[in-house]
């Protein structure tokens, strides 16, 4: 057991439902008991989705723990299968209903004799993987169902496109901008004239799953969703995939001149190089940001990162690399695959870190003390408590992260985006620094940060009147380099002297 | 030409594929309610995924309850509850010291048979902390029912004799503390003759402070004295229930509670209609005064006057219908205030209907219908909700209330909604609180009104039948 009031990643079925409920008239059934389908309160009000939400679930309630579902669940697919007409059903079992060991295989095999469309059960362990795996997984899984399917149907088809093509792998529901990073790629992949063969899993019929062999390349932007599907793609046909996420100006051209010698060893013979001068030095306004002297002005301030592998490395290379910010910390919550962030941030920040606890993050953020911060939802909320402006950047999130206007991470127009977002939150904390030093704020009566710790030294009035004099993002630091001071003096009390001669000292 | 009705309520039962919060939220309010109380929620990360994002910013603020999440070795038994348990309430009560630990058994601690009713006594007596545990999970329970289990567990911990001592009597009867700060003996006993010379009562029900207080003093009018509310502010202070005592209920879920306190602890139970709404409020008062036999008072004139000051809302609801879809077990007591406010009641979902505890209500639904000249709803336990949006389809009703996995789509289809769940979260009892009611049934209307011109009714195109 362990003591957990947050959690930045979900439980499996989580990422099953988001797979599910991406494609086009594919039908989750969960088996779970009451009350486990809030993935549908999320999705109808997150997405602010119009449509109802294709999950339900087939009760796990006192009869079923006495007697076991019996026919239930096959008469819940089957009922549901003659209701909407469903492609697919994905049965999904949730942490409770795996624990009850029913033969689901069964089930799904009995429904299958009656129902028109497909049934499957989702393959997930849900004590050992979490909601990204077990969406990785299950997407993995739904693709080899249909390129199976095909194979013994013999409609798999021959070849590849005329013309360069790709698949682009990942863009789910509930996934960070995803929509709009979906639109960013396909405009990307129309500027460099590739094809797109297939999007998946978001929008996509599982009757175009077939025709994935035919694309030239598959394109994984998210790091945590679709690389099982590509590695599986690349194994049955041999077709390259190319997994760097275009996001930030040298990232992008990276990805672009990675799938330019993709395309090239196939026979194409393109030169992107053109292209991404003319995008990164005129069309996009990030590199110019870079060089202009508002960005002059954020040389060596102080961020960290938290989120995802795919945003949080990202994110620490566009600061380290192309804003010259101090990036103190980098870290990401997907701990099963930490070696692959350690690879890609090591050398943009001081440290790497680890965790999915949020307190540790909380206190780490508290220590360091910087200008800015980005990360999720609840970092936000740290940043809140201590005063420091943050940037979201990556799930879990709020409905606030899904904006209606056009706002991708990646490409070209996400570096844009991404330079708003950062300059925003620098400049908030600026700004707020301008107004504490004209007075225009009220002094703040609240003076830790850290996020327990109580100070065992006296603030005299006068001296506690002069902190708050302090702009906010840099009063802690001074206030706990003065009791480190005053305390290794033996001084009980700080007063405007204490204070003073501590700055002389320690720079405080 | 008059279209047949059917005299009495009919009652139907559906499939129980319905939408509704998995009844651990409770703990939601139940720690703020409890000030001195900490929730631990025992089971997965399901659990502790649905907690985070239901409770929404409140996660943030560093709330009084967490999980205890079941990790494999505990679902094999490799690791061993008692230790774990015990491992986590010490680092609780290092944190936080609270009067009371409620440990709230989910599905996972049922179906692998963790006995919490058996290991609380044990780890209570090793670490000094009360622990409560009730079993909140969704195999059993809905939404609401939750507070249900947690409030039956703690009536088996209200003291069973009234404090002798003066001075404990203070401390134990919070609101008679209150309102006799500060005041000379003399003015206490007179202050006491103010009220009739009736059994102790004491009412039932987790309520926001504000309301409890206006619930109180509406029963000081009648000169009815409440003694203890269950659950009070602080565990500490959880009311005495010697036998015989009355008790009430003033919310429709209630029913493992009010069970308890009649069989366990041989109090008797008023069974009342609940104070929501202006008719409820007024019935809940003249049947608890019947009880003691006491004429009410005053009542009829309070009645008119909000009445009055409704009307702009009552306006907008006469003569328009409602569907509820069901979800938090309030669904009765709210369609016969909106009845009574003019309204027609298609259906009444509801999650399940304890047709002995809720007889009063269901009483007063009757009447009202009957004295309104409504036709008499359905009501459907453990409905259906696919088949529900089909009787949606059909009947096209004014207004649906719905939760919120509904609430987007029906509104896509031009149908008006109203989120359920606030209706638990609001304050909806009392004469004072109606306002609050008809503020949420007419929102969707007053909005549409203001959008009706734009011609945006329908916003998905219409799916091809198959």
């Amino acid at each position: 057991m362990k003591l957990a009031y947050w959690m930045y990643a979900g439980p499996a079925h989580i990422g099953t439902l988001r797979i599910a409920s991406s494609f086009k008239n594919v039908h989750a059934i969960m088996h779970a008991p009451l009350g486990d389908d809030y993935f549908n309160v999320m999705r109808s009000m997150l997405e602010r989705e119009r449509n109802f939400t294709p999950v339900t679930t087939s009760v796990v309630d006192r009869n079923v723990l006495a007697r076991g579902s019996q026919e239930k669940v096959v008469d819940n697919i089957t009922r549901k299968d003659a209701e909407e007409r469903p492609d697919l059903i994905v049965l999904t079992p949730t942490c409770t209903s795996s624990i009850l060991q029913e033969d689901l295989h069964n089930f799904v095999e009995r429904a299958q004799l009656e129902a028109k469309g497909d049934v499957m059960l989702a393959d997930v362990n849900h004590y050992r993987f979490n909601e990204l795996q077990a969406a990785d997984r299950t997407l993995q899984q739904i693709v080899q169902y249909y390129i199976e399917k095909a194979r013994k149907k013999g409609e798999l088809p021959e070849g590849k496109t005329e013309k360069p093509s790709v698949n682009i792998i990942g863009s789910s529901t509930l996934g960070f901008h995803n929509q709009h990073d979906c639109t960013e790629l396909k405009r990307l992949m129309a500027d460099l004239g590739i094809e797109v063969n297939t999007v998946i899993p978001d929008g996509a019929s599982v009757h175009q799953l077939k025709k994935m062999p035919r694309a030239w390349f598959n394109l994984v932007p998210y790091r945590e969703l679709g690389l099982m599907a590509a590695r599986y793609l690349e194994e049955q046909f041999g077709t390259p995939y190319v997994d760097i996420t275009p996001m930030g100006v040298v990232e992008t051209a990276r990805c672009i001149r990675k799938i330019q010698q993709v395309i090239n060893a196939q026979g194409a013979n393109v030169d992107y190089e053109e292209y991404i001068n003319e995008q990164t030095l005129y069309v996009s306004q990030a590199a110019w940001f870079s060089r202009s002297i508002d960005c002059q002005n954020l040389t060596g301030k102080k961020a960290v990162v938290f989120g995802d592998n795919t945003h949080a490395a990202a994110m620490t290379k566009i600061l380290a690399r192309e804003m010259g910010i101090h990036v103190v910390w980098a870290g990401t919550y997907c701990k099963y695959d930490a070696d692959w962030f350690r690879e890609q941030v090591s050398e943009y920040c001081d440290e790497v870190l680890i965790t999915e606890d949020h307190g540790a993050i909380g206190d780490a953020i508290a220590r360091v003390e910087p200008s800015a911060i980005f990360g999720t939802q609840m970092e936000r909320h740290v940043g809140k408590r201590l005063d420091i402006p943050c940037g979201v950047i990556a799930a879990p999130i709020h409905i606030q992260n899904f904006p209606i206007g056009y706002k991708p991470f990646m490409g070209y127009e996400g570096t844009n985006q991404i330079a708003d977002l950062v300059y925003n939150s620098f400049t908030l904390g600026m700004e707020d620094h301008l107004l504490e030093i004209f007075g225009g704020h009220d002094t703040k009566e609240v003076i830790t940060k850290g996020i327990s710790a109580d100070s065992d030294l006296a603030w005299a009035k006068d001296a506690q009147a002069e902190l708050n004099k302090i702009p906010g993002f840099v009063r802690g630091k001074v206030k706990r380099n003065t009791e480190k001071f005053a305390r290794e003096r033996n001084v009980s009390v700080i007063t405007v002297e204490v204070m003073y001669a501590a700055k002389e000292s320690v720079g405080a | 030409m008059t279209i047949a009705q059917p005299e009495a309520l009919t009652f139907d039962c559906e499939t129980g594929n319905y939408h509704t919060f998995c009844p651990i939220s409770c703990v939601a309010w139940l720690y703020q309610k409890i000030e001195d109380s900490f929730f631990l929620v025992i089971g997965t990360k399901t659990c502790g995924y649905f907690l985070q994002n239901a409770m929404g910013v409140m996660i943030f603020a560093e709330p009084r309850y967490a999980m205890a999440e079941l990790e494999e070795g505990d679902i094999s038994a490799q690791l061993n509850d008692y230790d774990e348990l015990k491992r986590l309430c010490l680092q609780i009560k290092r944190d936080r010291n609270p009067s009371v630990i409620v440990w709230i058994g989910t599905c996972t601690t049922e179906i692998i048979k963790m006995d919490l009713e058996g290991l609380a006594p044990k780890l209570e007596g090793e670490i000094g902390i009360p622990i409560v545990v009730a079993r909140a999970n969704g195999l059993d329970y809905a939404f609401t029912q939750g507070e249900d289990t947690v409030l039956a567990a703690m009536a088996t911990r209200c003291p069973d004799k009234a404090p002798v001592a003066e001075t404990e009597k203070n401390e134990r009867n919070a609101i008679s503390k209150l309102l006799n700060f500060g005041k000379k003996k003399e003015e206490v006993v007179k202050e006491e003759s103010e009220y009739v010379d009736h059994p102790p009562l004491v009412l039932f029900g987790s309520l926001p402070d504000p309301v409890v207080t206006q619930l109180t003093l509406e029963l000081k009018k009648q000169g009815i004295k409440v003694s203890g509310w269950l659950p009070a502010k602080r565990f500490t202070e959880l009311p005495t229930l010697e036998e015989g005592y009355y008790v009430a209920g003033v919310n429709p879920f209630l029913s493992r509670t009010a069970t308890t306190l009649m069989r366990r602890r041989k109090c008797k139970l008023i069974g009342a209609p609940f104070p929501i709404g202006l008719d409820g409020t007024r019935a809940w008062i003249e049947k608890i005064c019947s009880v003691f036999g006491i004429t009410p008072k005053g009542l009829d004139e309070r009645e008119a006057q909000i009445w009055e000051g409704l009307e702009e809302y009552v306006k907008l609801i006469r003569g328009k219908s409602v569907f509820f879809m069901g979800d938090n077990l309030l669904e009765v007591s709210l369609a016969r205030f909106l009845v009574r406010c003019g309204m027609t009641v298609h259906e009444i979902g509801i999650p399940y209907m304890d047709k002995r505890y809720q007889a009063a209500e269901l009483a007063l639904l009757e009447k009202t219908c009957q004295e309104m000249g409504a036709p008499m709803p359905k009501i459907v336990e453990k409905p259906d909700n696919y088949n529900q949006v089909q009787r949606i389809y059909e009947l096209k009703p004014d207004l649906v209330i719905t939760g919120m996995a509904h609430a987007n789509p029906l509104e896509a289809r031009g149908i008006n909604t109203k989120w359920s769940v606030e209706f638990t979260f609001a304050q909806i009892h009392g004469f004072t609180n109606a306002r609050d009611i008809l503020e949420l049934v007419t929102r969707p209307l007053r909005r549409n009104n203001n959008l009706k011109d734009l011609g945006w009714d329908k916003l998905v195109k219409e799916e091809a039948k198959i």
